[in-house]
């Protein structure tokens, strides 16, 4: 075929891929109401409804989903690193991230093909209208799937054969190409999660479609799910390749295996909290929205029967906020630099304890009615204050600002400055800080004194502040560590203890999003599709926290499990049997 | 070793996160049932209890008109001595102004449920609209969906609150007058008691009941020691939701709530509170 004829196909292939969703406008009747399901919609299967199963079987795909779609991300980051250092120690870390995911590649799979059949099993008058808003929409999401597919056997099986010179650039390109498509997919699921939220392109009254399935995709909460999606995976599939490395840290036999994985630790540790810092951000963007679309949403989530939630986020987010620092302050005795930094740990211990505490303090107190009467309510008079979102704010801001602290004293430890504005640089950097603590605090104390309506208003400075402090000393140390001495940094000079820091990370990260997912689905309330079509099983009420946090602790588990079988399919690939001496060949 | 050691760790940190979990207040959010209200038999008073059980439930108004600040706190608020500066407001778009009287009053309260933008007070309205765009919903649309009598109920129980001459018409006063006209009207007028309530409704048919000895359904005695009363409610409005061991479901009719009344009902969920666990009662 000419070279014309190849990019006429090759439009004609986009253009029918992109008319795709359209194409099965005809199937459906759009113009018909949406259904009003019946207590007889919902079949059971041995006496049991549709919720758990789904619930469990979506929350592990979503597991899995999450970690299989990072790695490549942060894969295809440390393969272009390896190419610009020359290091081949980046490359060979980067194909042993990618092995890991490749075994749990399958499962993922697996868990989505159950989900689907349990969502058209358990709740198909719903899953009818789904199809019907997204028609064709779903052909391409399987298409896209089996493009995932061949692109990651793709990229895992050519990295050998594709390793130097240009054929690694074509390696390069394939590992964009897959996290094009794996981004894509993620997406289109996100637009069928947050359709049903936040509902576009059907009638407001009646649910009958109304518009084409892009309307019904770019609904309001779509972009920011995106968002906080994408940050969440980097910072989970970060959080997970960790364990695997601090586990084979602590199975290590030589010094050479135990700095490898030191190394490979540390940079987990450096992708988790990466992707970790601005998520809250992401956070803050996603509730927005929802305020904005549905006060009453917004309120349900934050103020409302799910706000003690927000205690367990708390815990869960201080958990990994201090596991993390933990780790980044046992790394400073990799050198004998680090130990300059030492006398500042305890501070920032003091502000990431306190800014912890802040956080889990509830503004209404579980009491006794006895307590009640002697305290005159339910609200301490001293910490009842520190319950309310202008305390919290600015406590998590100060947590973030001084995490980075941490990893820009690790950071520094390694490099000694040459450039001549080198002082000039460092007291920027000592003001940027110092400036930016004042403003997150004097924002926070305004934060009390503006009208509710203001009050998370008062918050978008502080992160800006929170944004500005880590780009610019980002910015700044990259400058100056330009031409910069470097110190000698002995990896694997960690101890024991330090690596149950990063087996902390994902277990409490796996934990936080079962428990997010549980509050971003349930703000819901009663309803499928929010205001359009009403969940009418027996199952349509929100569960209580510890009902919720059982089923979370339950798939938790579970995917606890699948992880270490994963974990283990990687180490049984790379193990060789020694041969029998009685099979030698006979000379 | 280092595997279990590195087991019993994670373990441990997922069980303290569920016992978190479980120590917290636990409260599970049930969906708002529709009440079953006999809107023939109701007076003033019944109507404004309604409106008061209507604004604290179905209506999720208390969700964000409360004394944290989201929205104006309407239980705490004067608004008899609001009204007449807010319908003077230039920003003042409705229709209120050209009643007079309490019927202004009356028209403004519907007007704020039914078209919420139409005057916003400063400060709480959708960011970015200077106050031009309430972010309440319209409550006779989803997600709330009020009837006409449900917001004239939340109407007069707002009216009575500020203490304002309740305007607000009883929902079927029409239909109340014709029936009186009639005699007892078309189905005999409400049980007076228990018994009567079951042979009108024909619980006798299926349960043992006032001595009938049927075994269609479920045996009651002693039902009012393992189901409360909004159990017991939900079991006659809503039979499907719970079946009891043993039996099918859709054999009990669905539809007592558009047949009984409020009075009724009421007979009845006393009558099985009490209904003693040896027998049913004769």
């Amino acid at each position: 075929m000419s070279r014309s004829g190849k990019i006429l196909l090759a439009c004609v292939a986009v253009a029918a891929l992109a008319a795709l969703p359209e194409l099965a406008h005809a199937a459906g009747a759009l113009g018909d109401p949406a259904p009003v399901p019946t207590r007889a919609d919902y079949p059971t299967v041995g006496g049991m409804g549709g919720r758990p199963v789904v619930w469990g079987l979506a929350q592990m795909h979503l597991f899995l989903a999450a970690f299989v779609l990072a790695v490549p991300i942060f894969v295809l980051m440390i393969e272009l690193a390896g190419v610009l250092t020359r290091d081949p120690r980046y490359d060979a870390m980067a194909h042993e991230f990618l092995k890991i995911s490749m075994a749990a590649y399958s499962f993922t799979a697996l868990t989505g093909g159950g989900l689907a059949l349990a969502l058209f099993l358990f709740y198909p008058v719903v899953m009818d209208y789904m199809l019907r808003v997204f028609r064709g929409q779903v052909l391409f999401y399987a298409l896209l799937f089996g493009m995932e597919s061949v692109f990651l056997y793709l990229y895992y099986y050519s990295w050998d054969a594709l390793r130097h010179g240009n054929r690694k650039w074509m390696h390069l390109a394939i590992g964009l190409v897959l996290n094009d498509v794996g981004l894509t997919l993620m997406f289109i699921a996100n637009a069928w999660t947050t359709f049903m939220m936040s509902p576009a392109g059907v009638d407001p009254l009646t649910g009958a479609i109304t518009g084409s399935v892009w309307e019904a995709t770019r609904n309001p909460l779509w972009n920011p799910l995106n968002l906080h999606r994408f940050l969440a995976n980097i910072a989970y599939g970060g959080a997970i390749v960790g364990a695997y490395a601090a586990y084979r840290f602590l199975s290590a036999r030589t010094a050479e295996e135990r700095a490898h994985y030191d190394w490979m630790g540390y940079t987990s540790n450096f992708i988790a909290v990466a992707g970790f810092l601005p998520l809250p951000f992401a956070g803050y963007w996603l509730m927005a929205e929802i305020y904005a679309y549905s006060q009453q949403m917004g309120i349900t989530a934050m103020g409302g029967i799910l706000a003690w939630l927000f205690i367990i986020q708390a815990v869960l987010i201080g958990t990994i906020l201090l596991a993390a620092n933990y780790y980044l302050w046992c790394g400073l005795n990799r050198s004998e630099a680090g130990a300059r930094y030492a006398p500042y740990v305890k501070y920032i211990a003091v502000v990431i304890v306190g800014g912890f505490l802040v956080w889990v303090t509830p503004h209404s107190l579980i009491l006794t009615p006895e307590e009640v009467r002697i305290l005159g309510g339910t609200t301490h008079k001293v910490l009842g204050p520190l319950g309310i979102m202008p305390a919290k704010n600015t406590a998590v801001n100060l947590m973030l600002i001084f995490t980075f602290m941490s990893f820009q004293m690790f950071y520094r430890s390694g490099r000694e400055p040459t450039v001549p504005w080198a002082r000039a640089g460092n007291a920027v950097i000592g003001a940027l800080y110092i400036a930016g603590i004042v403003n997150i605090v004097l924002a926070g104390i305004y934060g009390y004194i503006t009208p509710t309506v203001y009050k998370v208003g008062a918050s978008v400075p502080q992160v800006l502040t929170t944004l500005t402090i880590i780009i610019a000393c980002a910015v700044i140390d990259g400058f100056m560590g330009r031409g910069a001495r470097r110190n000698k940094i002995h990896w694997g000079r960690m101890s024991t203890r330090s690596q149950y820091a990063l087996f902390v990370l994902p277990v409490a990260f796996t934990w936080l999003m079962a428990l997010m997912g549980y509050i971003r689905s349930s703000v819901r309330t009663q309803w499928h599709v929010y205001a359009i079509m009403k969940d009418a099983s027996p199952e349509a009420y929100i569960p209580t926290i510890g009902d919720a946090g059982n089923m979370i602790t339950t798939v938790t588990l579970a995917f606890m499990a699948v992880i270490v079988f994963v974990f283990w399919l990687s180490q049984l690939g790379a193990t060789k049997q020694a041969a029998d001496s009685s099979e030698a060949p006979a000379e | 070793m280092t595997f279990l050691k590195v087991v019993a760790f994670s373990l441990a940190m997922v069980f303290a996160f569920a016992l978190l979990a479980n120590i917290l207040p636990q409260v599970q959010s049930n969906p708002p049932t529709e009440e079953a209200v006999d809107t023939g038999s109701l007076d003033q008073a019944g109507q404004i209890a309604w409106g008061e059980r209507l604004f604290t439930g179905k209506g999720t108004c208390t969700l964000c008109h409360n004394a944290l600040g989201r929205a104006p706190d309407l239980l705490q608020l004067d608004l008899a001595a609001e009204f007449p500066s807010r319908i003077a407001d230039p920003r003042y778009a409705g229709a209120a102004k050209e009643a007079e009287g309490p019927a202004a009053v009356e028209a403004y309260i519907r007007e704020s449920m039914i078209a919420p933008s139409a005057f916003v007070v400063a400060g709480f309205g959708k960011k970015g609209t200077a106050d031009k765009i309430s972010p309440m919903p319209k409550v006779d649309g989803p997600p709330i969906s009020l009837t006409a009598d449900e917001i004239n109920a939340i109407v007069a129980f707002l009216e009575d609150r500020a203490g304002l001459e309740v305007t607000v018409p009883l929902p079927s006063a029409e239909a109340v007058a014709a029936a009186e006209s009639a005699g007892d009207g078309a189905d005999g007028g409400p049980a007076e008691t228990a018994a009567a309530a079951i042979v009108k409704f024909g619980c006798g048919a299926c349960h043992d009941l006032e001595g009938s000895g049927a075994d269609v359904g479920p045996k009651l005695g002693g039902i009012g020691a393992r189901l409360d009363r909004a159990a017991l409610r939900r079991a006659i409005l809503d039979p499907n939701a719970e079946i009891a061991k043993g039996f099918e479901p859709d054999t009990m009719p669905q539809d007592f709530a558009e047949q009984m009344r409020v009075s009724e009902l009421d007979l009845l969920v006393d009558y099985l509170s009490n209904l003693p666990a040896a027998e049913a009662a004769r």
